[in-house]
């Protein structure tokens, strides 16, 4: 890594928070779903955002495509504020250099049309190419992610391809038109086993031949540090800690990635494992919540804990942990 | 040994407008009193439909075709209705992948608990009411949520509520089909917690569906590998695993990335399911298999024990 210029910085994310309203809205009845969240994401680089259900992780992506408004915080694009971005090159423009992949290959597909259809339409809204050069380029895209015979593939519909096909289909969609990021959101969990580590290989070809940078939204940390340089753990909203991915996923600081970590199932491993956080149900994290989000069910958690969260602590040039209690291990 | 539950020659069709697909082909499967059997395999490969078979509870357009399954020594395929009744959840339980489809949103959970004991055992209502609240205890949940509806429990509780209600009449076989599948991993692994104490309290078998290889690595004594309806491998998990023989299981096992240990580039397996109304001549994995050759594409292999006591359905080990 250190001899080797860093390459540059693409979308930058400083502080962000996200809250929506819940019930029938009061003004000030709304639950934080992103709580103060920053990251890096460097050309053609990987980062994988690892949490369960709930803590924030495809919230934090559809802010960034614009599906979501941001609550507050610094979202910069190419070393300009987002706003000033869009202003001055118009939210086409963002939107084609920022693409999304969905998890569920079965319903991001619409089931009357053709696969051609589904390839060329981003080409022609984006005027990526001229009418005469649609097919060729339609067809070196399916080939690019691997659906060949191409004419015949292009000429199906989506219930006529498997689940890895038509996620296929969807990443020759978003890279169509040239994207400088791909969200990817749980782009493997809904495929199956066999064919997954096909569409991870896939993504880490595009990334490393075209210099496409990835945020993998997962809740698989084994495929988190297969396909990303970088990884970071949220936890109610909050990135709790974050990294390069081996030393995240091999040197876990905090309690709740140690968590996370100790209770994935191992062969051969059998039997009871204690888990290393007491019960306890994750909190509904709201603007005036105080301290850190996993103090409840925290087995180091002192009463500071549930005063303040305290800032990122660097652990290793390239390792970060918000928590109290990093240096009583 | 005697075993608690004998498969032989199973076959299990859809029968569809476009042809009749084979899902379960001549499967052969025992397990003993006590033991943990995992079934793993991708979706379509048959593994559920084998679960459902196993208590009739397949559906048409499925139909077993060949094949016994004796329970006991007794045919379930014979079974009258009446018979069945009494050996359906009394003796072998399901737990369905999904408990948030598997639970009735309109009724609360101790009213389903008490109904499945008052609907089998035909006793008072406050003693199956006790029951209830003893089942929800042991995977425990307070006795407060007897009056929860599911939609109020979290997705590792309502899991936990349908383990109970599998757990209700003390079966000997539980068939778990996916039971974390839908889970976040801490939860999974507080239902495996549970899991592992309540075997060990009852004692009950279970047949184990996944298509999580490393879950199944852990929980399961013995491993079948299933592929398009066929088994393909089977043997103890140590083997499976440490020692795997057919060209899919040792793919299959190359298709999960490891926490620890060396990070180097998997290769997963190449192609895609094959589709059951158009299974070719031969063995079926031929399309996607490395090693396939001319015999392969002629002559189906059979299931034929190998030097590591694994039986294995391959012409090259």
């Amino acid at each position: 890594m250190d001899n080797v210029a860093t390459p540059e910085v693409i979308l930058s994310v400083k502080n962000l928070v996200k809250d929506f309203p819940i019930g029938q809205s009061s003004k000030d009845n709304v639950m934080r779903a992103v709580n103060d969240v920053t990251f890096e994401l460097r050309k053609g680089e990987a980062l994988a955002i690892v949490g369960e259900s709930g803590s924030g992780k495809s919230t934090g992506a559809r802010v960034l495509t614009r599906i979501y408004d941001k609550t507050s915080g610094d979202v910069q694009f190419k070393g300009q504020p987002l706003a000033d971005y869009i202003q001055s090159n118009g939210s086409l423009e963002y939107a084609r250099k920022v693409q999304m992949i969905f998890q569920d290959p079965f319903s991001s597909l619409n089931p009357v049309h053709t696969i051609f259809h589904h390839v060329a339409r981003p080409l022609l809204i984006h005027k990526r190419v001229n009418k005469a050069g649609l097919a060729q380029k339609v067809y070196q895209l399916l080939e690019m992610v691997g659906l060949s015979p191409v004419k015949e593939t292009a000429e199906k519909y989506p219930h006529e391809l498997s689940g890895g096909q038509r996620q296929r289909v969807a990443i020759a969609r978003a890279i169509a038109v040239d994207p400088e990021v791909i969200l990817a959101d749980e782009p493997i969990s809904m495929l199956d086993v066999s064919v997954r580590l096909g569409i991870l290989n896939l993504m880490s070809d595009l990334k490393d031949k075209h210099g496409i940078s990835f945020m993998y939204i997962t809740h698989d940390i084994a495929t988190a540090r297969y396909f990303a340089e970088k990884t970071a753990v949220m936890y109610v909203g909050h990135m709790v800690e974050w990294g390069d991915s081996d030393s995240v996923t091999q040197n876990p600081q905090h309690p709740y990635s140690q968590l996370l970590l100790s209770a994935v199932p191992e062969v051969g491993n059998r039997g009871r494992r204690d888990l290393m956080a007491k019960k306890g149900d994750i909190p509904l994290w709201r603007p005036d919540s105080k301290g850190c989000p996993f103090a409840a069910r925290c087995l180091k958690a002192t009463a500071v804990c549930s005063e303040s969260i305290p800032d990122a602590v660097q652990i290793q040039p390239n390792h970060f942990a918000r928590c109290h209690h990093l240096a009583d291990a | 040994m005697s075993n608690l539950i004998e498969i032989n020659n199973l076959c299990v069709d859809y029968v569809s407008p476009n042809g009749v697909a084979r899902a379960v082909n001549n499967v052969s499967l025992t397990i003993a009193p006590g033991e943990t059997v995992g079934i793993a395999g991708e979706s379509g490969c048959g593994k559920s439909t084998l679960a459902f078979a196993i208590s009739r509870l397949h559906k048409a357009p499925a139909l077993i075709s060949e094949g016994e399954i004796l329970y006991k020594g007794q045919d379930v395929l014979k079974m009258s209705d009446r018979e069945l009744r009494a050996f359906r959840w009394n003796e072998v339980s399901i737990v369905f992948q999904s408990a948030m489809n598997s639970l009735n949103p309109v009724i609360t959970i101790g009213e389903q608990l008490t109904d499945v004991i008052i609907a089998h055992k035909q006793c008072p209502y406050q003693q199956a009411y006790d029951r209830a609240v003893e089942l929800l205890s042991i995977v425990g949940i307070h006795a407060d949520r007897m009056v929860s509806y599911p939609h109020q429990l979290s997705g590792g509780m309502r899991q936990r509520v349908v383990i109970a209600v599998a757990l209700a009449l003390e079966p000997k076989l539980i068939i778990m089909d996916e039971p974390t599948t839908a889970l976040d991993v801490v939860v999974e692994r507080e239902i495996l917690n549970e899991l592992y104490e309540l075997k060990e309290k009852f004692g009950f078998s279970i047949l184990f569906i996944s298509h999580d290889l490393s879950l199944m690595g852990e929980i399961a004594d013995r491993i079948g590998v299933m592929y398009a309806g066929n088994l393909i491998e089977l043997g103890s998990a140590a083997e499976v695993f440490g020692n795997p023989q057919h060209p899919y299981t040792k793919g299959l096992i190359s298709s999960f990335p490891t926490i620890h240990g060396p990070k180097e580039r998997l290769y997963g397996i190449p192609g895609n399911p094959v589709n059951l109304l158009q299974i070719p001549q031969g063995c079926n994995y031929q399309a996607r298999c490395s090693v396939c050759i001319a015999k392969c594409r002629q002559i189906d292999p059979v299931l034929t024990q190998v030097g590591n006591g694994s039986l294995v359905s391959c012409h090259l080990v």
